[in-house]
């Protein structure tokens, strides 16, 4: 793939990305020559199962995957024209929390358990502006007011907050030095529904307000549908899809994409018809199949597909996909002719 | 998964009551609840962490003693049963866990999970009649036969759960707990263990209470939903009235705070306020009028009983139900 886009200068833009594990077990190819573009002020979702590579390529943009037994074996993350992977540990420190912060799926481990929440922010102030304590101290109380948290609580600890409160402290941490890019890691999975819809409607202001362009991890295509601008489909390390939200959803061209749209059930369905699988797991990462990650699970692969991978390609304006035959409109009628559809 | 079954129910819970007793007081868990659920019926009980709906489950199945109230086993009274009618009860009714990392031995291998309640219950005969018994457990479940060895920690999160489920069909029950089977699970092998326990069903007819947070997965699953809240079933309908005519503010909150995987499918969210209050020591009136948009004085002081409030056995604990635009 040269380029995803042609237009405008990209906040952030990934190009063949490999992360491997050596583990006892084997080399885990956790992240496989992944490209990825995100424009200014865009939130981009990385959709996927477990083990698709969502969290480990966050984390390489932030260079904190832990080595032994992690390590970026090849490519380059280019942010606000610079290449990440080229930069001093130092340098890459006074990114993080700065330019880029990240939002953790589980908001006990990512705060500090003795230290009051203000105090966190302020810390983390600090360390990147020069300002005073005080100025520091007057930043994390307007944050917590921003997120829905009362001065008065400014000086409590993390424990003495519910779930949905603390995941807002994590959010008022991670954009006190109002980053350019949010990544934010299932920010919603470890909360209820009714306080997931709080937190949801607080990120839905707050990116208008703020205007920070962010990488939303989810595995849940509701979230996706409210919150993203543009979606990738990762499956098996890479990216396997690639396109604008209303073009993703409307005509998903990835068998697996489809594949995964037809799995979850849907609430505005009241149909009770057997739920339509795709066959068969992901494949073993430390075994990666040669062609096609998805061909072994693929009903429609043909024999390139077990050969070679497709590489990205702009199957239609805008919509990139990595497979050989996508789901183009003849083959959609074709396959309903056959009686595959739902 | 649907079927509707009888009418007659299979289980039968009146007024029952579990406590805890703990550090800072006493835990309501479950607090005067009523249910019943018809042979071969789908009961979905959907609810948020800390409501109750698993200790609900447990007790249900004698896992967990109740405090108080009835629970009537195709018309007996389980906790008046002795030690040796407990026993029978226990092979009767079984449960298939939220998680198939914890819930499984990690020293034991595939087919000597399957085979433990066969052995504990001297279900089998001979040596022989249990090997097959086995093998044909795990075919019904859809584990490959070369898996017999294996280990929990060598398969993923769908095989698993499928070797919970082949525990839980061992002993040939007639009612299974299902509390949140499928919450582990990825998408795709969710999907997969979704349609296995439709056809087990649609099989052998298995009665289900089926415990989740998913309203999606709840909506399919179900013949008849039950929605609780803070240790209270707060409204109970058949699963299309819920979803097309929800009475009580919680349940009409809870559905419409849910994301849905589709574009331009925004509606208007209800976002509640605060957080679910505590369930050590809860105040007198509404469980849930701290969050509740319709709150009047008598909300405060007294509890709201459910009531029926439509068609279909539809009922809601609320004193304002049928007033309030769903």
């Amino acid at each position: 793939m040269k380029t995803l886009h042609t237009a405008g200068t990209p906040l952030l833009e990934i190009r063949n990305l490999s992360v491997v594990y050596e583990t006892d077990t084997g080399v885990v190819h956790a992240v496989d020559d992944l490209n990825i573009r995100l424009e200014q002020g865009k939130t981009l979702g990385f959709v996927g199962e477990t083990g698709a590579g969502k969290t480990t390529t966050a984390r390489a943009i932030l260079r904190i995957i832990q080595s032994p037994p992690g390590k970026i074996t090849g490519g380059r993350i280019l942010f606000e024209g610079t290449d990440l992977l080229s930069l001093t540990d130092e340098e890459m420190r006074s990114i993080r929390g700065g330019r880029i912060s990240m939002i953790f799926q589980d908001p006990m481990t990512s705060l500090n358990p003795v230290m009051p929440v203000d105090e966190q922010i302020a810390e983390m102030v600090r360390l990147h502006a020069d300002v005073s304590a005080e100025e520091a101290r007057a930043r994390a109380v307007e944050m917590l007011r921003m997120v829905g948290i009362r001065p008065d609580r400014a000086g409590d600890y993390p424990h003495q907050f519910s779930g949905g409160m603390r995941q807002r402290v994590v959010i008022a941490v991670a954009l006190a030095c109002t980053p350019a890019l949010l990544i934010a890691d299932e920010p919603t999975t470890a909360l209820d529904v009714t306080i997931q819809a709080q937190v949801l409607e607080l990120i839905k202001e707050l990116q208008k307000k703020v205007r920070t362009s962010m990488i939303l991890i989810t595995h849940d295509m509701g979230i996706v549908a409210e919150i993203c601008d543009e979606v990738a489909i990762m499956y098996a390390g890479s990216v396997v899809e690639y396109a604008p939200i209303d073009p993703l959803f409307e005509r998903p061209l990835h068998p697996y994409t489809r594949g995964l749209f037809r799995a979850i059930p849907d609430i505005t369905d009241d149909s009770t018809a057997a739920i339509e699988v795709i066959p068969g797991t992901p494949p073993d990462p430390t075994d990666p199949p040669k062609g096609c990650s998805f061909s072994p699970r693929c009903s429609r692969a043909k024999d390139v597909c077990f050969e070679k991978r497709c590489g990205m390609r702009e199957a239609l304006p805008g919509h990139f996909v990595d497979c050989y035959f996508p789901l183009l409109e003849e083959e959609d009628a074709l396959a309903r002719s056959e009686g595959g559809a739902r | 998964m649907s079927g509707n079954g009888t009418n007659r129910p299979i289980l039968e819970v009146n007024g029952l009551r579990k406590y805890f007793n703990v550090k800072s007081g006493v835990l309501h868990a479950v607090d005067g609840v009523d249910l019943h659920i018809g042979k071969g019926e789908t009961l979905g009980l959907v609810g948020e962490s800390g409501c109750g709906k698993s200790t609900l489950g447990r007790v249900v199945i004698g896992l967990v003693d109740a405090t108080e109230g009835e629970i009537l086993f195709d018309g007996r009274n389980t906790l008046a049963f002795d030690k040796r009618e407990k026993a029978a009860f226990r092979r009767r009714a079984q449960i298939v866990f939220q998680d198939p990392y914890s819930s499984l031995n990690p020293r034991m291998s595939v087919s000597q999970l399957i085979a433990e309640p066969l052995d504990i219950n001297r279900a089998c005969a001979s040596r022989r009649e249990m090997d097959k018994k086995v093998a044909e457990l795990m075919d019904t479940v859809g584990i490959a036969g070369r898996l017999a060895g294996a280990y929990p920690h060598e398969l993923d999160g769908g095989r698993r759960q499928r070797v919970g489920v082949a525990r839980a069909l061992a002993l040939d029950p007639e009612f299974i707990v299902l509390d949140e089977p499928v919450s582990a699970l990825d998408v795709c092998i969710q999907a997969q263990i979704l349609n296995l326990l439709g056809e087990l069903k649609r099989r052998d007819g298995y009665t289900y209470l089926f415990i989740s947070h998913d309203l999606s997965v709840v909506k399919y699953v179900s013949d008849r939903i039950a929605v609780m809240y803070l240790g209270k079933i707060v409204e109970t309908a058949d699963r299309l009235d819920l979803f097309k005519t929800p009475q009580h503010p919680y349940t009409q909150a809870l559905l419409s705070a849910a994301p849905i995987a589709k574009r331009g499918a925004a509606r208007e969210r209800i976002v509640l306020e605060g957080d679910v209050p505590s369930p050590i020591s809860p105040p007198p009136g509404c469980r849930f009028q701290g969050r509740c948009r319709y709150r009047k004085d008598v909300c405060r002081s007294e509890t709201p009983e459910l009531r029926p409030v439509g068609a279909n056995g539809h009922a809601a604990a609320c004193h304002f139900a049928g007033e309030l635009g769903a």
